[in-house]
């Protein structure tokens, strides 16, 4: 192993070192007398000092020198760790970082030996000192011993190191050594917590010279998982491998359909369940719990806390949630400026705290957990929340939202205009924040990665910011369109649903407003984007012919707005991997990125949101999607989806959304009788149909509605097809309303049978159903099965 | 022995053209091309190159020269640039030519445009002069005008 090897290898060594003492010396602050924590500060300054008096870093070993002397006393109980000593000692941590850095630029530890740092250091020693003087003889008794204490344990903490950098041998004649310094110990008078110290290098020794633990664990007792160091640039190119594994499965799962061959078609089955497995092993393996960025935020939050004369504790849920590499990267920043945000100007002063009745000190939480195959993030502070008032009154001096705009919004909606580029609220620029700078690029950076941000606020109580992020983006399942003969990838996040319309239903399905084409979905109107118009694409006249005059839609959502997009065809959803653009075509907005299809050619995946603002759908100043944003925003808590239609009698009734499979109209000549329960042919199975008339009948017509056939003349039935427990039925209303957004809170207790509650939905009240209780009524397998269904129905 | 090196050369529109051999990955047949909408006029789109995407980008068009012939089919020279791996469309693949750095000369004050950033010089071979192509300036899009505006 070279020299350029084991500088490396000390490098690696001592940032992650240092992490962790950031960490463990802002804990140490809270327990100063957490002796363990202590011993562990204490032996990882100790090594690097070590290893780099070994290497010849001068003056990266002074600092790290009178760091060690200071907390060698701190060890030995002589002084007690207060702010002004953590300042202290985590200025030398900044200061060994930055002729880290210096030593992996330049190879030597820079100009610079800190001297004022180091004079900090000694004198707050020498308080120590005189401290300890004054405490009494037999204290002053220990200051002799205790540096070579130090000294003799640099030994041995070095040969700890060296086994790490490849130097077995000198570790194991060092070795002895070490033991052989233990008899002379108990002299000292710290000894009472020497065996317990003086053993783990030589266990950590003994675990490194066995290749099991390849780092020095500096806590040897905790139980640690056998774990090994792999580069990042194993992992990608193993990414990379699986990815094309994935496009190899595509393409031989295509062949063996076509092909006609039962040995083929299991090895490809096998293949597929193999790489699939395998696929998700090497994601797990650039998954990398949250904890990892946090872990630096302690130290962040005391920083500025202090800095503006704070008191900040922070609590950390949901710690070992875990997120893809390039996400955990590319969420860093935004984070950080999130939680120093939070801290600066969330977090109140003690004293204006203690007058509104909290604790001196705020709270800063933060949280992460999975939600449907996205992980959401959030920083709660207990400070004085978003002052609405003030940020109307400040978008209206800068001319970001008009008077009436300003009158219209929701306090919600006013809140989210913080994210609004050059826009802050704070009345003084600290160092920290309030720049104008920030928040609209926390926006734009969690937006990039296909995330959104969101704030809530209570005056008074605090704020929250809430972050939601996808889990990874390497690979991802994609709905594949055609358009001029040439296929594109559509990300599955952005698609909310496909609506195709038939050659006669296309005159008067698209609209026009003005010229711009439009289609009422459900009642809105929503703008149609041709994809073939926006990519200036030859018209296909293969593909226009093919698709009969017919109209596909693909209905999607960009930053919080909803458009059609009109494609020739729509193929299939597939897992796709995902390949950046090379700059030659980063400036290409449309796209963002590109992927290999199962037949070996390369077909782009579409940027939806860069579409949406080439497409004029997003005007480039957020306002209007902004106002639709939050208002959307602040009435989906809490919402659930309904699916409105009209029962018999023309009464309103509803089923949550979910339960719903498809919409379907049946003519009514395709129904069939099957003893007296109406049923269809659909997708190749017998489709029970039950009549909401006759479950909701009172029970002396029910019989005689029972065995109602439909009547010939009336026009096409809507049937609601449902799924309960994995058998499909379909309800027959009379009417399809609409699908509604509601809380749906304000309830009252059924009035009648199969009906859950009423409940108000759009301002008018509905009946829920109550669909278990709807199939036990109409009892559906008894009826398929043509046993007695009418003595069931007489005798409900 | 003066210093030398190896040049792998191409024709476009008759005129002759060589890449560092070292800076040059591979050179294939013409494949299957995806057009990318809305790029720059100089990209012809994208290939698979054995599971890695690759851009490729017409040098003719690069380099201002006629277009191509309708019907003829390109080669691709893939070269290594700082941006990872990218495809040079070309007519011809000519031999793997050594030559002496004193047979190179800078080009004439006479070449200008954009063309003129991107040929180094020329090496004076013994029947016709190789135009030595800067593979980073090739590669590079920024100065080329778009045929369409950006969406933004």
């Amino acid at each position: 192993m070279s020299d350029s090897d084991i500088v490396q290898d000390f490098l690696v060594e001592s940032y992650e070192n240092l992490d962790r003492l950031d960490r463990e010396l802002v804990g140490l602050e809270k327990s100063p007398h957490d002796r363990d924590a202590l011993a562990s500060v204490f032996r990882t300054i100790h090594t690097i000092k070590g290893t780099c008096g070994f290497l010849g870093f001068n003056k990266l070993e002074k600092v790290a020198h009178v760091g060690e002397n200071l907390l060698t006393r701190l060890r030995d109980g002589q002084l007690t760790l207060n702010p002004e000593l953590t300042t202290a000692l985590l200025g030398m941590v900044d200061a060994v970082r930055q002729m880290l850095k210096e030593i992996q630029s330049t190879g030597q530890d820079g100009e610079i030996d800190y001297p004022e740092l180091r004079e900090t250091l000694t004198r707050l020693q020498q308080v120590g000192a005189s401290a300890a003087k004054q405490a009494g003889p037999e204290k002053l008794a220990a200051e002799v011993p205790s540096p070579t204490v130090g000294k003799e344990k640099a030994k041995s903490k070095d040969t700890v190191l060296s086994p790490a950098t490849g130097l077995a041998k000198p570790a194991a004649t060092e070795a002895p050594k070490a033991v052989k310094l233990e008899p002379a110990q108990p002299s000292c008078p710290a000894a009472e917590a020497v065996p317990g110290r003086s053993a783990e290098p030589v266990m950590a020794k003994q675990e490194d010279t066995l290749g099991v633990q390849p780092t020095p664990e500096s806590r040897p007792r905790e139980a640690v998982a056998e774990t090994i160091r792999v580069g990042v640039n194993v992992l990608d190119k193993l990414m990379t491998l699986v990815g094309e594994l994935v496009l190899a499965r595509n393409q031989l799962l295509q062949i063996s359909n076509t092909v006609e061959d039962t040995g083929l078609q299991a090895v490809s089955q096998r293949m597929n369940l193999i790489a699939t497995e395998l696929q998700g092993e090497v994601m797990k393996t650039r998954m990398q719990p949250i904890g990892n960025i946090w872990s630096q935020f302690p130290r962040t939050v005391r920083d500025v806390a202090l800095g503006c004369g704070k008191e900040v504790g922070i609590e950390m849920e949901g710690k070992e949630t875990e997120l893809d590499k390039t996400i955990i990267e590319a969420i860093k920043d935004p984070l950080t400026h999130l939680v120093r945000n939070s801290v600066d100007h969330g977090i109140e002063l003690p004293d204006d705290r203690v007058k509104a009745g909290k604790d001196r000190a705020g709270r800063l939480i933060l949280r992460a957990f999975h939600e449907g195959g996205q992980v959401n993030i959030e920083i709660t502070d207990d400070g004085a929340g978003l002052n609405g008032d003030r940020i109307r009154k400040k978008a209206l001096e800068r001319g970001v939202i008009n008077a009436e705009q300003a009158a219209r919004m929701t306090e919600h909606e006013i809140f989210n205009l913080i994210f609004l580029p050059g826009f802050s609220t704070a009345e003084k620029v600290t160092n920290v924040s309030g720049r104008g700078v920030g928040m609209d690029v926390v926006k734009t950076n969690v937006e990039k990665i296909g995330g959104t941000v969101d704030v809530q606020s209570t005056r008074g109580r605090g704020t929250t910011v809430r972050v939601k992020i996808p889990l990874t983006l390497a690979i991802i399942p994609a709905l594949v369109v055609t358009c001029g003969g040439d296929r594109y990838a559509i990300p599955q996040v952005s698609l909310l649903e496909l609506v195709r319309l038939e050659a006669d239903e296309v005159g008067k399905g698209i609209e026009l407003v003005h010229g711009a084409p439009v289609y009422r979905l459900r009642g809105r109107l929503l703008p149609l984007v041709y994809l073939s118009k926006e990519l200036k694409l030859a018209v296909d006249e293969h593909a226009a012919a093919e698709s009969d005059g017919a109209v596909n839609i693909v209905v999607l959502q960009a930053d919080e707005r909803q458009f059609g997009l009109v494609v020739d065809q729509i193929n299939d959803t597939e897992e796709i991997v995902v390949k950046p653009l090379r700059k030659q075509l980063k400036m290409v907005k449309t796209f963002a990125g590109s992927s290999i299809m199962g037949d070996g050619k390369v077909a782009l995946i579409l940027d939806v949101l860069g579409l949406a603002q080439r497409a004029s759908v997003i005007a480039e100043t957020r306002d209007r999607a902004l106002t639709e944003k939050a208002v959307e925003a602040a009435a989906r808590e809490e919402k659930q989806t309904f699916l409105l239609f009209a029962g018999p009698g023309d009464s309103r009734m509803a089923i949550p959304l979910s339960t719903l499979a498809r919409l379907e109209e049946f003519p009514v000549a395709q129904v069939e009788m099957s003893g007296s329960q109406w049923v269809t042919q659909y997708r190749g199975q017998i489709l029970p149909l039950v009549r909401l008339n006759v479950v909701l009948e009172e029970r002396r017509n029910k019989l005689r509605a029972l065995q109602a056939p439909p009547a010939p003349d009336s026009g096409p039935i809507q049937v609601l097809v449902l799924n309960h427990d994995g058998r499909s039925f379909g309800l027959v209303v009379e009417r399809i309303l609409d699908i509604v957004e509601d809380r749906a809170d304000v309830r009252s207790s059924a009035t009648r049978a199969a009906v859950l509650y009423s409940v108000v939905i759009g301002e008018r009240v509905t009946e829920m159903l109550d669909i278990p209780a709807i199939l036990r009524s109409a009892d559906v397998s008894a009826s398929l099965s043509g046993v007695a269904t009418r003595s069931a129905e007489v005798a409900n | 022995m003066d210093q030398t090196s190896q040049f792998c050369t191409f024709y476009l529109d008759k005129l002759l053209f060589g890449v560092e051999l070292k800076g040059v990955q591979e050179v294939i047949r013409s494949l299957d091309m995806t057009q990318v909408p809305l790029a720059p006029a100089v990209v012809s789109g994208l290939i698979n190159l054995r599971g890695q995407i690759v851009t490729a980008v017409d040098l003719r068009k690069r380099l201002e020269l006629e277009p191509r012939p309708a019907g003829t089919l390109a080669m691709n020279v893939v070269v290594r640039s700082e941006d990872g791996a990218v495809s040079l469309l070309v007519d011809e693949i000519g031999d793997v030519v050594e030559v002496e750095e004193t047979t190179f000369e800078p080009p004439p004050e006479t070449l200008r445009g954009t063309v003129r950033t991107m040929i180094l010089g020329v090496h004076k071979l013994n029947d016709r002069l190789m135009h030595v192509l800067d593979i980073e300036k090739a590669c590079q899009m920024i100065d080329v005008p778009e045929t369409v505006g950006v969406g933004r």
